[in-house]
């Protein structure tokens, strides 16, 4: 069955998954809406950049920040003259990594979901007097409602099974950063084959249950 | 049809010809090793000495022990272990997975305090007494050797209460390295293996853990089922026993 340093990584990776779906909404939305109504030369650029975690191994990604966050990088450089330290082996650190490795997971969707609203209905809230602000809040966003809670079920769910971004910079450290999938590996490298089954296969069967309830939220039956 | 059947008459001549020579040949065999990632640099160095003196190819396959393990249960296709650890050896033959009278010790593991930082580690290790750092890297002690004896050592010294709350691990013992290497961990135990380049120490400041502080990390090669029809791999196996072997395995920082 499961021992309590499990439950404390099943714990540890709620926490985790919700803080890091928080703030990639929080971020995700203003930056999809950027991406489905701008027109400047860079947005290419931009849209790539989110989507560069759909293809890097997170062990790059994982590299890098260990690096950039280390007291060698600006970033580590920046936390410490601020006085909060470094970010590596910390809850924080791995929220900002969680957060750029399902970044496009978020992202895409909800911008998708923007650019098929087209310019017609924020005309039509534009001659009823709606400032842009006011068109986004009531127009927009309702419209885009199915798409954003697909975006907030993938990022918590693609969250859940991160794996080389937190082995590379995590540390490995019960209760911080020893989530779930690093405590799988960590009981399949130890031999342990029967406590690595009961966490495996419960993330299997949570996947499952994940990607079944996306079909609830199909966009194809939100609007037409 | 007849001109075709002809032809293939042709070629058989040819090959019929060349078995003509190729028996007078001694013949080269290529061997499978499964090699402990902590090995790495000494196994390329030896399969080279290896395959001048005996006309035998290696095929090496780096991954943790523990891999290693579930993959020559599962059938993968190795003839030789050399483990990180004495237990999986013993455990495969146990399990009729490998000879067990062919187990032998090839290499002794030596354990090392490490900073990227020159100075930064005195010969008497009394920066870990003093604990100005935020963390310290240890490799995981459940899945690597190294992290046991590094847990051992601290035992030892009485400081493993203390510091707990300053250890991150590394998931092997080179992930530990890349920890202190990057600078994000102050200090770390490492292998001296890892930090020796012609015999000199690659960077940074180290202490060698005296050997009494943690039990020996004896690293065990063994013949594996798949192995045992293969000359290659016993031909191996003494080479790796011979004398030149072992001056090349103590010029990586290990024991024989």
């Amino acid at each position: 069955m499961l021992s309590a340093d499990d439950l404390l990584a099943i714990r540890l990776t709620l926490q985790l998954a919700m803080v890091t779906t928080f703030f990639l909404l929080l971020l995700g939305i203003p930056l999809a809406w950027w991406l489905a109504r701008s027109r400047r030369r860079y947005k290419g650029a931009v849209a790539a950049v989110v989507a560069l975690p759909l293809v890097l191994p997170p062990t790059v990604l994982g590299f890098y920040l260990l690096i950039l966050m280390g007291p060698q990088g600006w970033l580590g450089q920046l936390t410490q003259t601020l006085g909060l330290g470094l970010l590596p082996f910390t809850f924080p650190g791995l929220v900002i990594a969680s957060c750029l490795y399902s970044l496009p997971f978020v992202v895409q969707p909800i911008q998708n979901a923007f650019e098929s609203i087209g310019d017609k209905p924020l005309e039509a809230a534009a001659t009823l007097r709606a400032s842009p602000w006011d068109a986004f809040v009531t127009v927009a966003l309702p419209l885009a409602k199915p798409a954003i809670v697909t975006a907030a079920i993938l990022g918590f769910a693609h969250t859940v099974g991160e794996f080389g971004v937190v082995l590379m910079m995590g540390g490995n450290i019960p209760g911080v950063t020893r989530v779930i999938s690093v405590q799988i590996y960590s009981h399949v490298e130890a031999m342990e084959y029967a406590q690595a089954h009961w966490l495996a296969g419960g993330l299997l069967l949570f996947s499952f249950v994940v990607l079944l309830l996306l079909q609830r939220f199909r966009p194809d039956k939100s609007f037409c | 049809m007849k001109m075709f059947a002809g032809r293939a008459g042709g070629w058989h001549w040819l090959v019929l010809f060349a078995g003509l020579f190729f028996p007078a040949l001694p013949r080269a065999e290529t061997v499978s090793i499964a090699v402990a990632a902590n090995f790495t640099a000494p196994a390329k160095k030896l399969a080279e000495l290896f395959s001048q003196e005996s006309g035998h190819q290696t095929r090496d396959s780096f991954a943790s022990t523990g891999k290693l393990y579930s993959q020559i249960h599962n059938g993968a296709p190795y003839a030789v272990l050399l483990a990180a650890d004495a237990e999986t050896p013993v455990r495969l033959a146990e399990e009729g997975l490998a000879n067990g009278g062919s187990r032998f010790t090839y290499a002794l593991g030596k354990l090392v305090l490490w900073s990227a930082k020159s100075g930064y580690v005195d010969t008497q290790g009394s920066c870990l007494q003093q604990g100005n750092f935020a963390h310290l890297a240890i490799a995981d002690p459940k899945l690597a050797p190294y992290g046991r004896a590094a847990q051992q050592s601290l035992q030892a010294l009485g400081l493993y209460e203390r510091l707990q709350a300053k250890l991150v691990q590394g998931e092997n013992i080179a992930q530990t390295q890349q920890f202190v290497a990057s600078g994000n961990a102050e200090l770390g135990f490492v292998s001296l293996s890892q930090l020796l380049r012609d015999g000199q120490l690659i960077a940074g400041s180290a202490w060698i853990i005296p050997e009494h502080l943690y039990q020996e990390i004896r690293q065990d090669a063994i013949l594996l089922h798949n192995g045992q029809a293969n000359p290659a791999a016993t031909a191996w196996l003494a080479f790796l026993r011979s004398d030149k072997a072992h001056s090349v395995i103590r010029s990586f920082g290990y024991g024989t």
